[in-house]
């Protein structure tokens, strides 16, 4: 049973999760005002401090430490997990915050330097990778003036303008586009959709889900080969306790891995290990990190009540997010949490071999995963209706069964009169998703029993 | 989402089960509107199904249930003497209390829990820390202060249980655990970073490969369902209306979805986490034969900290004792101390 003493302060009891007897850490961002004995930068012991890292009193750095402590993540992430290879075109995800500043920020050093590389190289055998940027204009969905959102849009044009060379394409497209047809067409749509879910919780993931849907339309339209995503590390935790709440414990790890290969195209986490908190320090101090506010109105339900609660803990104790992240990343992954396998011959072996080495392995068995069609979350076979099994019968009736609890209960519309009006606005590509879902399995089959295959007139030895 | 409300009527609502009644409460799990009697009928039969569904007892078993005299055992007490009547379970039923040696508290539950012996017919059997350990709750904070008073008890309380259970030869344990201490318990384990813990905290029976496993069968049952007409008695150590940081959230959370409650039960029993997360070794208590993972088991490093005037050993994540305990014991052999009874003495 709990406890329910406000005394209490034992290892067991958790009210104030002090569980080590250890001085809390001094969470302000302030400049040293020479009172405590360390007046110097932890990194380089050289310059004068001015921020401190989520570890407090013992992690002073000066601007430019900090800046490569942060830089230095992202690039671990980045080369352990195989995420950017030379010929990748890379995309982006910009929403104006600081999170996507910095990992645009990061990208484009990233590119630069690759670019500074091959300049100088007689041999051009390593081509650099490309980089484009992609906003979501969600306008429609909000009331912000046009003008708000045209200045907004203007900024974004400046930022990405002002990041080369190497120069970027940038692709501002509304949300509406998801239902590939533009214009006045596309916001009815949208705004029917979004009415017909009642539960605010709902409303808001259904819109995650379009976003991404989006992205992925843009990428494989442009060709462009990985997806880049500014989710920090902060997001995952309130993302782990937020599924937990809504009973997705299952597919939870396979959102949060730095590798997330369910889609066409592969999306990558390179700033997975990067807290908010340094994330805006390193904005406020950096005055070329220009973030632009889009205030997209608070999250509210679930959502908002998981943001306000994590927020809470975390000024209890500032290593509580990573916490939450380093546990939930014990949780078993999926094997699709891993960069697909390089094949291309321009790529180095070296490359190769070190991917090889470092993505995750497929978790055992070629596993039938199949996908709720709405949020694209790996389901439980036991959970699995049986009227799935038939793959022949692809009516609608499926698409309802074949959706996760946590869909089931927050989306799609508990009255069944109005289920076929809500199918018939939902996004083509959710819907086609229920058909072929398990092609996706098909295709990693083949790929392990390849060297089996005998084709047509092969002789047998 | 709110559940559908009928239109009201000149009058009162009726209940949503029986039509016929006046409907006199919410279900705080399902917000239906509902009369007493098939609220009751509704929440026995739950907890039936969930016994049933779990296999939790097999006929001819001797059942301990916890009992504190708190609203969870009082309600638990009820309900399984009712539905081992009504349902022909052919349970033997006890049960089990604790006397921690808290003045004022315990004397009001253990009243409680005498009540609870004559009204459901059920055998009595109260063990204390004094006579278990040597040391009431009373004298442990004389000592230690308010600080890591609720290790000791926590620690204490678990042993109790399963001494006392052992003394009554009972086959297995039944507590009152209910969903929101479960919830509580997966999100904390998650805050905690303690993912064995997280792996097991959802089971409904544990402690299988132990001397006396347990069970919960209320895991399904929501608080605010079994305090809906029961008496509650808090703690005196613990203030009124005190909650940790997850209790607040988890009521947040209910207000805004009941059924969140059981979804995070549900993800705590869907976590991919891999077999070999599993529990340390099981070993035995080098001094009293419990079973234990480190040489001495906790409350023996509680106990020798009490006794040697180290209120902190055994506190924290450090355990300076498990290393030298066998250097120290030797000293301890010629300053008296209280020991924990030998569990040589009971059959485990």
């Amino acid at each position: 049973m709990a406890c329910n003493s406000s005394t209490c302060n034992s290892s067991g009891c958790y009210k104030g999760y002090e569980e080590e007897e250890q001085p809390k850490p001094n969470t302000k961002a302030a400049v040293n005002g020479g009172n405590s004995c360390q007046n110097l930068c932890v990194k380089c012991k050289v310059n004068e401090p001015v921020c401190c890292g989520i570890g407090g009193e013992n992690s002073r750095f000066c601007k430019d430490c900090f800046k490569n402590n942060l830089y230095g993540k992202f690039k671990q992430a980045v080369t352990y997990n195989a995420m950017i290879t030379p010929p990748d075109k890379v995309l982006v995800a910009f929403s104006g915050g600081t999170s996507s500043r910095v990992v645009l920020q990061f990208v484009h050093e990233m590119q630069y330097k690759a670019q500074k590389n091959y300049d100088a190289n007689k041999d051009k055998s390593l081509p650099v990778f490309g980089v484009g940027v992609a906003f979501i204009d969600e306008s429609s969905t909000h009331s912000f003036t046009s003008l708000h959102i045209e200045k907004a849009i203007e900024d974004i044009r400046l930022i990405v303008s002002n990041l080369a060379p190497p120069s970027k394409e940038l692709f501002v497209v509304p949300i509406e586009s998801i239902f590939s047809s533009d214009g006045i067409d596309g916001k009815e749509r949208l705004k029917e959709l979004l009415d017909a879910v009642s539960d605010v919780t709902g409303k808001e993931d259904l819109l995650i889900r379009l976003r991404i849907l989006l992205l992925q339309k843009i990428a494989s339209e442009n060709g462009y080969t990985r997806i880049v995503l500014g989710t920090c590390t902060s997001r995952i935790a309130c993302h782990v306790i937020s599924a937990t709440v809504k009973g997705q414990g299952y597919s939870l790890s396979a959102d949060i891995q730095y590798v997330d290969s369910r889609w066409e195209i592969p999306v990558v986490l390179p700033l997975r290990d990067c807290p908010a908190q340094e994330l805006n320090t390193l904005c406020s101090l950096d005055g070329s990190l220009k973030i632009v506010e889009l205030l997209n109105g608070p999250c509210s339900g679930i959502n908002g009540l998981v943001s306000s609660f994590v927020k809470v803990l975390q000024e209890e104790n500032p290593s509580r997010e990573c916490t939450i992240v380093r546990t939930a990343g014990k949780l078993t992954p999926f094997h699709f949490n891993r960069v697909p396998e390089i094949h291309d011959s321009n790529v180095p072996s070296a490359t190769r071999r070190h991917q090889k080495r470092y993505t995750l392995k497929p978790n055992g068995s070629l596993s039938s995963d199949s996908f709720c069609p709405i949020c694209s979350s790996p389901l439980k076979k036991s959970n699995f209706p049986s009227s799935l099994r038939s793959h022949g019968n692809q009516q609608n009736p499926d698409l309802i069964a074949s959706a996760c609890s946590s869909c089931q209960f927050q989306i799609l519309p508990k009255d069944p009169s109005l289920m076929e009006e809500f199918l018939s606005v939902l996004p083509q590509q959710m819907i086609t998703k229920a058909k072929h879902g398990d092609q996706g399995d098909f295709s990693l089959l083949r790929e392990q029993i390849q060297e089996f295959l005998l084709s047509d007139g092969e002789n047998e030895i | 989402m709110e559940a559908d409300s009928k239109p009201k009527k000149s009058g009162a609502r009726l209940c949503c089960v029986c039509t016929q009644n006046r409907a006199a409460l919410k279900r705080p799990k399902t917000l239906e509107q509902i009369c007493r009697e098939c609220f009751y009928a509704v929440f026995e039969e739950e907890i039936h199904q969930v016994i049933l569904e779990n296999q939790l007892f097999k006929p001819g078993e001797r059942i301990a249930i916890g009992a504190s005299g708190g609203k969870d055992s009082t309600v638990l007490a009820y309900v399984l003497s009712e539905l081992n009547r009504r349902h022909n379970y052919g349970l033997d039923l006890f049960l089990l209390s604790v006397d921690e040696g808290i003045t004022g508290y315990r004397d009001d539950s253990l009243e409680t829990v005498k009540r609870n012996e004559l009204q459901y017919g059920l055998p009595l059997k109260i063990v204390s820390y004094k006579d278990l350990y040597g040391w009431t709750m009373d004298e442990i904070v004389k000592m230690i202060g308010l600080k890591n008073n609720c290790t000791f008890c926590g620690v204490f309380r678990r042993q109790a249980l399963d001494r006392g259970a052992a003394l009554l030869k009972v086959d297995k344990v039944a507590t009152g655990h209910n969903a929101d201490d479960i919830a509580e318990t997966v999100l904390l384990n998650i805050l905690r970073g303690d993912i064995a813990r997280l792996s097991r905290c959802t089971s409904i029976i544990t402690g299988e490969d132990g001397p006396i496993p347990r069970c919960k069968p209320f895991k399904y049952t929501y608080e605010k369902e079994i305090k809906l007409d029961y008496f509650s008695t808090e703690c005196i150590y613990s203030p009124n209306a005190y909650r940790g940081f997850a209790r607040e959230f988890i009521k947040d959370l209910e207000r805004i979805r009941p059924r969140a409650i059981l979804d995070i039960i549900k993800s705590g029993e869907d976590f991919r986490i891999s077999t070999t997360t599993k529990m340390p070794e099981q070993g035995t208590c080098e001094r009293c034969g419990y079973i234990s993972s480190q040489k001495w088991c906790k409350a023996c490093v509680l106990l020798e900290g009490l006794n040697r005037g180290l209120p902190k050993l055994g506190i924290g994540r450090t355990q300076g004792l498990n290393s030298d305990g066998k250097k120290d014991r030797k000293r301890d052999s010629r300053t008296p101390s209280i020991e924990s009874k030998q569990c040589g003495s009971l059959e485990f």
